[in-house]
Parts: structure tokens; C-alpha cells; sequence
């Protein structure tokens, strides 16, 4: 059936949503704690969203039940909508109450049982550790490659939660983004960038390069600054100490 | 089943009504019983080319409203009697347009024409999108410069994702390229892209060039498609895109520059 306006689209947005880190499994102090910040902002706190992140409390190996603190929650007006750095206990928990598991964060600083042992048992390495963490590891697990083989022309945009294959020409004014590796085997006229979730080991190669712009993990160069020489040649590209490197595959 | 095609670009001013126009004229002359429609609300034009703005009563979205039938609302053209003209409003906007209604009156135009001609307004707002919602074929007109080579090529991105053939997941619709106001001395001097710079960036095949000439301009002003001019350059080109499109295999003509000896001699222009 014809229909003049669709029922539904998806769009993809970013909200801001505080974070509840937790450092002590005692419900009767984290309650009291809560509190006094409520008391001092009320308005500010009414209602809203929260993500409760554990991964402090699972360092100290310290267990928490899930269901229990998302009661209490609940219960002095906060609306749990998320869990970062659960165990797995904890995210099952999570599931059962239907709230939404940060993953991507799970994969780049796994919190195992085995983890939270080894670092008390050696307790030096924990500021070691810490600094090294806010740098995403490279997705772990294996997501299947996404295969183009239509050109993409001006306007478009694809994303891919893995690595990225376009056999045909990317036009200019197109954008392709992928977490992984982009692969263009054809000429790629328009914005690539790699690594879109931070994965700095990410890398891009085409066959001629003529792009827009090209990034990855964050790192960019437009067009004006790529090289005369490798323009319109085959390349990968590639970071090295923050240093986006193109160079000529021979 | 009518076969729909849509003539697209993007770009305003690059030659569709023109191109409208012509193709549905060439088609209708070539035995085949052809509508065309204007999908240009608000800035109607394609009847002015055609000759018949005196004769136009209802209009499209009079027929999608259900305020006129589809026979009162076709115009009949006056040189081929094959040719049919379903005016767009002048008075209203692209919101009137409605894929419902669209899609009703291409449905209804189906059952007893062979060839719909869709004549699409400038743009990827409303207008544009109904215009190629429901088509088999495009031709995607291309003036050789770069601001109109991008726009198509948006535009085809548009065909191959918002059409309902892609909704669908049936065979996508069929592209075609048409390059218009082509000048060969302009591009053998460096000012207008080749054949091969648009090619390189659009890869389509090629259902005709043609050449800048004066004779569209004056066909335009009275009022009679360009293809019925033999003698210019532009018409015999618009005849060899229809005799492609329908199948016959014909040399791509006008590409290269092509001085006649006065014209060495004094350097004068067409």
C-alpha cells in the first residue's frame, strides 16, 4: 500500500546522560551519599537517565546486586538506563531488568574475574593500567566484512561495524566510515575514514586515491594537504604516532 | 504495462523539459503511444515546449485530487497524435504532489500507453523524488561541467536507493546518460569537460550528446520539440537517443570538433 508519510525512521543521534561510578557495594551508604546530591540539586536530578557504571567496584572485586541497587534507584527517582563495566552476573542481571549493556566499552577494557585478581595481587600496575585504559583496544571479536560492489555516489553514506570492502568508485561529496579497515579497490574520490571507534591500528587502501578527506581514528588530512605524489596512485594509509602516513603501494 | 521513464538531473537548467519533451515526441513518432507528464508544480513549462499552453483545463493534481478525470486533463498533441501532455499546476506547490496520487494516476496512464515520460522539476526535494519514485528507466541530462556532473551523480545515488524498484529489492532502474549543450570546441579548448571527464566520474551508458545549438532555443520559443527540427544538429541527436533507447545501434555523433572550411577560415561560431 502507497503512503505518503513513512510510519517510522531511524535516525542516529548522541545524548548526554550522567554516570553513577560506584566505589562501595554498602546500598545503606551509596543511598545516603545519592541523597545529600539530590538535596543540593533537586530539580537537576528529578528523573533522569542514569548509566551505572561498576567497573571501580569490580577492580576492588567488591559484588553488587544489580537488581537491588537499580531498585534503589528507581525508588529515590532515577531512571537506570544503562550498565558499564558489569560482570557477568551483573549484566545478566542487567538483561533480565532490560537494560542496555555497554558493550563496545566491555570489549576494549574487559573486566574478567582473572583481571580484578591479578591486579590485586600486583596493586603497582593499577595507576599503570589506568592511564593506558581510556584508549579503546581494537574490536576483539570477528564482525563480518561489509561487501559493496554498487558504486556510492555524491550524498551517500555507509557504515560499517567491521571492516569495509567497496569494489566500485567512491564518488566525491560521499562518505564512507567503517571501525575497521576501509578497502576501496577502485577510485576514491570521496571522505574515507577508518577506525571510526578509535581503533588506531585501522587502515585504509585504495587503488587511486583522489579522496576528500580521509581519517582515521580521528586523525585527518583534507585533500589540500594530501601528498602530489601518491595522489592519484595506490595507497594505504595508515597511523604512526598520531601521524597519519600514506604511502605508495608499489 | 507502460514503461516509465524519468528525466533527471539534479541541476535546474541543464535541458530536461527540453530533453522531456523531445525523447516522448521521438518515441510517440516511432509508432509507440506515449504520455508525459510535469512534474513541475508551480513552474509549469513543459507545455509552453510542446506548444499546447492554450489548451490546458485540468492539470495533474486536478486528476490526483479527483477533481478532473485523466482523459479530461490529457492534452493531445497537435503534430502526433500518438503524444499525450498531462500539464503540471501552476497555481500550487510539489506538496500537492502524493505518492498515492502518483501512483494512481501512473497506474491508471499504464493500462493504455506504452512509454510514460516523467518530465522531473530541478532538486532532490519532493517533486524530484515522486518524479522517479515509480520508474524503469532514467536519463540522466548532464551539461559538461562539474557542478552539474556532482549533481547527477547524487541523483543517482537518490535512483538507487529511494526509488520504490530499491524498496522493492527488484532490478534497479535503468540509467542512462544524456549530455547536453555539448560543445566540442569548447572542450577541445580546455573550457568544458570531455566525454571521458564526465565518464570517469559517472560511468553510465551513453544514450546521446548533444550539441550546444541554437535551434533548441528557437524550437523552445515556438513552442515545437526540437526532434522535429531534422535539419539541426540537436534534433537528429535527440532521434539518435530515442533509436538507441528503443534498441538500434547507432555511432555516437557530435563528440569532436568538427570545422568546416569557412568556419577555419573566419573562426565564426554555429
Amino acid at each position: 500500500m502507497l503512503n505518503t508519510s513513512p510510519a517510522l525512521e531511524f535516525k542516529s543521534s548522541t545524548f548526554f546522560a550522567p554516570i553513577l561510578i560506584l566505589y562501595t557495594h554498602d546500598m545503606v551508604a551509596i543511598e545516603q551519599t545519592l541523597q545529600e546530591k539530590i538535596n543540593l540539586a533537586p530539580e537537576f536530578f528529578r528523573d533522569s537517565p542514569l548509566i551505572i557504571d561498576l567497573r571501580e567496584l569490580n577492580k576492588l572485586n567488591q559484588d553488587l546486586d544489580f537488581v537491588q541497587i537499580t531498585q534503589l534507584l528507581r525508588r529515590i527517582g532515577f531512571f537506570p538506563v544503562g550498565i558499564r563495566g558489569g560482570n557477568e552476573q551483573q549484566n545478566k542481571q542487567a538483561r533480565t531488568l532490560s537494560i542496555p549493556i555497554d558493550t563496545v566499552r566491555e570489549q576494549g577494557n574487559p573486566i574478567t574475574i582473572g583481571e580484578a585478581q591479578k591486579q590485586e595481587a600486583v596493586p603497582e600496575v593499577t595507576t599503570a593500567k589506568e592511564s593506558i585504559s581510556p584508549i579503546a583496544a581494537p574490536p576483539q571479536s570477528p564482525v563480518a566484512a561489509t561487501l559493496i560492489t554498487q558504486p556510492i555516489r555524491s550524498g551517500q553514506r555507509i557504515y560499517a561495524s567491521g571492516d569495509l570492502i567497496i569494489l566500485s568508485q567512491v564518488s566525491a561529496g560521499a562518505e564512507i566510515m567503517a571501525e575497521g579497515n576501509i578497502h576501496v579497490y577502485n577510485t576514491l574520490r570521496g571522505r574515507a575514514l577508518a577506525g571510526v571507534h578509535g581503533n588506531t591500528a585501522a587502515r585504509i587502501f585504495c587503488f587511486d586515491l583522489q579522496a576528500e578527506l580521509i581519517s582515521i581514528a580521528g586523525d585527518y588530512k583534507t585533500s589540500e594537504d594530501l601528498n602530489k605524489q601518491t595522489y592519484k596512485n595506490p595507497v594505504q594509509i595508515y597511523l604512526q604516532n598520531h601521524a597519519l602516513i600514506i604511502k605508495e603501494i608499489a | 504495462m507502460a514503461r516509465i521513464i524519468v528525466v533527471t538531473s539534479g541541476k535546474g537548467g541543464v535541458g530536461k523539459t527540453t530533453t522531456s519533451a523531445a525523447i516522448a515526441m521521438g518515441l510517440a513518432k516511432a509508432g509507440h503511444k506515449t504520455a508525459v507528464i510535469d512534474f513541475d508544480v508551480g513552474l509549469r513549462n513543459l507545455d509552453l515546449i510542446l506548444g499546447c499552453e492554450r489548451r490546458v483545463v485540468y492539470d495533474f493534481i486536478n486528476v490526483i485530487n479527483g477533481e478532473a478525470s485523466l482523459n479530461q486533463a490529457l492534452i493531445r498533441d497537435k503534430n502526433c497524435n500518438l503524444l499525450y501532455i498531462l500539464p503540471a499546476s501552476q497555481t500550487r506547490d510539489k506538496d500537492a504532489l502524493t505518492e498515492e496520487g502518483v501512483g494512481r494516476v501512473l497506474d491508471e496512464l499504464s493500462k493504455d500507453f506504452e512509454y510514460i515520460v516523467c518530465d522531473s522539476p530541478a532538486g532532490i526535494e519532493k517533486g524530484a523524488n515522486l518524479a522517479l519514485y515509480f520508474a524503469d528507466d532514467a536519463f540522466v541530462v548532464t551539461n559538461p561541467e562539474v557542478s552539474s556532473v556532482r549533481d547527477s551523480d547524487r541523483m543517482l545515488g537518490i535512483l538507487s536507493s529511494k526509488s520504490r524498484r530499491a524498496e522493492r529489492n527488484e532490478d534497479p532502474i535503468k540509467e542512462y546518460l544524456l549530455l547536453t549543450r555539448y560543445d566540442a570546441d569548447r572542450v577541445k579548448s580546455g573550457e568544458m569537460l570531455s566525454l571521458e571527464d564526465v565518464q570517469e566520474i559517472l560511468s553510465l551508458e551513453l544514450l546521446g550528446i548533444i550539441p550546444e545549438s541554437k535551434s533548441v532555443l528557437s524550437a523552445s520559443n515556438a513552442g515545437i520539440p526540437v526532434i522535429l527540427d531534422e535539419k539541426s544538429e540537436a534534433g537528429q541527436a535527440y532521434a539518435d537517443v530515442v533509436a538507441r533507447y528503443l534498441g538500434e545501434k547507432r555511432p555516437h555523433r557530435f563528440i569532436d570538433a568538427k570545422h568546416g572550411f569557412l568556419r577555419r577560415l573566419f573562426g565564426g561560431r554555429k
